[in-house]
């Protein structure tokens, strides 16, 4: 009798557990079950873009791309290495249709794995070729520009360093700070390896660990700086602009500084797109890439928010900017970048 | 992770005593197959750490493991805990003490009040006090937001428990010619060992998983380390080898909770009626009392409140006009009321045989569960993620498998009431109905279910609390394109948009609130049992 009552509730038990369980697996309105139903059911052709750019950013082209072709975007928001190596894992399975990146080192990283479909050639001509890979398996779309922000009530001009190689001196310790998790900074790093090799990064690496406060972010970084936490920060340009655009609440005593001179801190980071091999709507991935390198969606960057440079289709940058051939970049191949070397160089220095 | 804010119950009363069968009729039971199935689910999280720790490779493994970094938050993440849990129970324990055993003005609304600040979560309230002192950082910074985040874990068990002390012992005591302040030390804090113990272990737990509060005031621990390699490496052997040094500190925290708790009987023995609690007067210290609940209060709740309120009015009204608002509120609301059913439905097989067939199979199986609920929820999300890209594709950035994380991460809070709820309804009432001549199954609905009932869904609630506010495992393991209130305020703050995080922060605070009252309710009827 009592094995009998007990196997019988199990029974009810079982039967409750299994409608729960796909009441909740059918009946889960998630963002993502809407969008796939409207992307899969309907007559257009969703895109997923993995998207480790600025959200709002993405946010323009795509609502831009959106009005003018009625195919739906859906969004992924990542860092650059945690979407590259994530698309690895995925393989062939990767829901990712399309991979936008802050920094080239994370594209890179997906094209080595052999997960890139060859970039149109209309896109391709599109981007001036010094801004993307020789192998044609992604593009530019934008690009940053190192600088070194700092408080001027703090630190006059003939205090500044000559080189980026300089905040590794003892003379820097608690001086200045970064964001060593993000892509930005590790694209930094990768580019200073590229240029001086190994060990030279590795020394730099040490000495930043000794010197630098790591904050989470670049513009948390520039915060300290503008708060007098810190005398200066290693950021990207564009934290700069965009806050002085906005109220300038985090950027008033803040100065923005070009090594210029072919420095490994006056690196110039490309961003990335790609459409991944695995996309089951190539063809509208291509045309999102078309459009984002094509003449509108570099206007996004000129005319926008962002203060990223427009590297595509002969538009100029936003007026307010240093023009890029004024920064005095270091020459970096893009396709040469390394960020999975960057980030255990970078845990060794225990910076992670 | 766990607020298992009612495990005084759990620990204090046995449950045990219905059932005259020690144990389930092993392979027969579908409860117990149903049950065992849950446990192995729950352990995939522990077996993926075990695994990827194995398939690292020795050397690299203990490379990784034995290198400054980890040192580094090894000291951060234990100084933290040896400042945070002592100050906790000692702000826990007099602000109950205060509340329940004296003759404070007000007592009524400073109970509620000293709950309160539960229901901001620890990332708001990091938030506010970035705004308030920007240049907060580190291990001090750390201790200040976590002790305010996290003492009403301690306040609300031990304020439960004083609340149903029996006096007796106290007057025997003071008969006896003990004073106040002995007769506090060697009568009262004794009987509220497992307050106390419980407490610190939610605290404990709480301190080794939190991620956003630490990163906003750049405090790194094992958790924000994680999140970091994680970032940079989405699974890379680093990330996991700090994943295995924090599950192991998680599993030293159960153990030590086990021991401190020792085998002490609590209960009231005998027959009557248990007396009501006396309370003292304060005479001088009267408003010194005031002072502090009112400036602990301030702190841990007035102060985030004030800021959530000043980035709203400083944003205007564009802020709530953002198109995302919407979204992020139902998606909340969905997968908090989906996670607390899944959760409540799941716990139900484990609750039944804990309370109906005791013994040491069904606490085997409710043990895995508290191992897995113990591990932060980035640990437990990577094991998802990597699990399900590999084996099961198919299920990979559903929202069904980020529900089954949430169940796994939760369901202690389930569990924990569902036990007290079937604990009220004997079996006896079961067999009644079918001598009545109701069928078995009709005679569980009817009776059992119906009984327990109002405790499912106090579980339920919980579970609701914990997922509206979960940041980690959300970020890992959503589908794309979902945005949750807990997401949408951690990228709009990270960017520094403080105005437009702040409508979530609100939000998050507004559907805290009702479940942190109603836990709080809830705590002192189980206490009573």
């Amino acid at each position: 009798m009592k094995i009998r009552n007990s196997a019988l509730a199990g029974i009810a038990l079982a039967a409750t557990a299994a409608l729960g369980l796909t009441a909740c697996g059918g009946g889960t309105p998630s963002g993502n079950s809407s969008s796939a139903a409207a992307s899969n059911g309907g007559a257009s052709d969703g895109i997923t873009v993995y998207n480790a750019q600025h959200e709002s950013l993405t946010k323009e082209w795509v609502d831009a791309f959106t009005a003018e072709t009625g195919i739906k975007v859906t969004m992924r928001q990542g860092s650059d290495t945690e979407l590259s190596n994530q698309i690895i894992q995925e393989g062939q399975a990767s829901p990712a249709d399309v991979f936008l990146t802050e920094n080239s080192p994370a594209m890179t990283q997906v094209e080595n794995a052999g997960l890139f479909a060859d970039v149109d050639k209309d896109t391709l001509a599109q981007v001036p070729a010094e801004l993307a890979p020789s192998t044609g398996k992604w593009t530019g779309i934008a690009a940053r520009s190192t600088v070194l922000v700092y408080n001027k009530t703090k630190l006059t001009e003939d205090q500044l360093p000559k080189s980026m190689l300089d905040l590794a001196n003892p003379e820097w310790k608690g001086k200045w700070a970064a964001s060593p998790t993000g892509a930005d900074f590790q694209a930094i790093v990768s580019a200073l390896l590229e240029l001086k090799g190994e060990a030279a990064t590795e020394e730099w690496l040490k000495g930043m660990k000794e010197n630098s406060k790591a904050y989470k972010g670049n513009s948390t970084a520039m915060k300290a700086v503008n708060a007098g936490e810190v005398d200066a920060a290693l950021i990207y340009h564009y934290y700069y602009y965009g806050d002085q655009a906005k109220t300038g609440e985090n950027s008033s005593n803040v100065t923005p500084y070009y090594f210029k001179n072919q420095d490994p801190g006056a690196f110039l980071s490309v961003s990335g797109g790609g459409v991944l091999k695995s996309s089951k709507n190539a063809a509208a991935a291509q045309q999102f890439l078309k459009f984002i390198t094509g003449k509108k969606g570099q206007e996004v960057l000129k005319n926008g928010t962002s203060f990223e440079y427009a590297i595509g289709s002969e538009v100029p940058a936003n007026d307010k900017l240093v023009p890029i051939k004024d920064l005095q970049a270091p020459k970096v191949d893009a396709a040469k970048l390394n960020s999975e070397k960057v980030t255990d160089l970078m845990t060794q220095a225990g910076l992670l | 992770m766990t607020t298992d804010l009612s495990a005084p119950a759990r620990r204090g009363t046995t449950t045990a005593g219905r059932g005259n069968s020690p144990r389930p009729p092993f392979g027969v039971s579908a409860v117990s197959v149903l049950a065992v199935l849950i446990a192995l689910f729950s352990l995939v999280p522990l077996g993926y750490v075990a695994y990827m720790t194995v398939a690292t490779g020795w050397d690299t493994a203990v490379g990784l493991i034995l290198r400054p970094r980890v040192g580094e938050l090894l000291l951060n993440t234990l100084l933290l805990m040896a400042a945070t849990i002592p100050l906790c129970l000692l702000l826990g324990v007099a602000g109950a003490w205060l509340v329940e055993r004296t003759k404070l003005r007000g007592h009524r609304v400073w109970a509620v009040l000293l709950a309160a600040p539960l229901a901001v979560p620890a990332f708001v309230n990091s938030y506010a006090w970035v705004t308030a002192v920007p240049s907060l950082g580190g291990l001090g910074s750390g201790i200040l937001i976590s002790t305010l985040s996290y003492f009403p874990l301690v306040y609300i068990p031990a304020a439960a428990t004083l609340s149903r002390l029996d006096p007796a012992i106290e007057q025997s005591a003071a008969a006896l010619g003990l004073g106040a302040w002995r007769t506090f030390f060697r009568v009262v804090l004794p009987q509220l060992r497992i307050a106390m113990t419980g407490g610190a272990l939610l605290v404990g737990l709480h301190l080794l998983a939190e991620y956003g509060a630490f990163a906003m005031i750049r405090f790194d621990t094992f958790t924000t380390a994680i999140m970091t390699q994680y970032q940079s490496t989405f699974n890379g052997a680093a990330g996991n080898m700090l994943a295995s040094v924090l599950v192991l500190f998680c599993l030293l925290l159960l153990l030590a909770e086990v021991r401190s708790r020792g085998t002490a009987r609590y209960a009231r023995i005998g027959s009557g009626v248990q007396g009501k609690a006396l309370r003292l007067p304060l005479h001088a210290y009267q408003w010194p009392a005031q002072l502090f609940l009112l400036a602990l209060t301030a702190l841990a709740f007035g102060l985030p409140l004030f800021y959530v309120i000043r980035w709203i009015l400083a944003g205007g009204a564009d802020i709530w006009t953002a198109s995302e608002f919407l979204p992020a509120l139902l998606t909340t609301f969905s997968y908090g009321l989906a996670g607390a059913a899944a959760t409540t439905v799941v716990a139900f097989p484990m609750a039944y045989l804990a309370v109906r067939h005791p013994g040491w199979f069904s606490k085997s199986l409710e043990l895995s569960n508290y191992v897995t609920s113990s591990m932060p929820g980035i640990v437990v999300a990577l094991a998802f993620v990597t699990v399900s890209i590999r084996l099961v594709p198919g299920v990979y950035q559903t929202a069904g498998l980020l529900v089954a994380a949430y169940v796994l991460l939760f369901i202690p809070r389930a569990l924990v009431n569902l036990r007290a709820g079937l604990a009220q309804a004997p079996k006896e009432l079961d067999e009644a109905a079918q001598a009545l001549g109701k069928p078995p199954l009709l005679a569980f609905i009817r009776v059992t279910l119906r009984l327990t009932a109002p405790a499912a869904a106090g579980g339920a609630a919980l579970v609701f609390l914990a997922i509206a506010n979960e940041l980690t495992a959300t970020l890992l393991l959503s589908p794309n394109g979902t945005r949750t209130l807990a997401t949408e305020f951690w990228s709009k703050s990270s960017e520094i948009d403080y105005a437009g995080a702040a409508p979530y922060a609100l939000l998050m605070i507004l559907l805290s609130a009702p479940m942190t009252y109603l836990l709080f309710q809830q705590s002192k009827k189980v206490a009573g049992q």
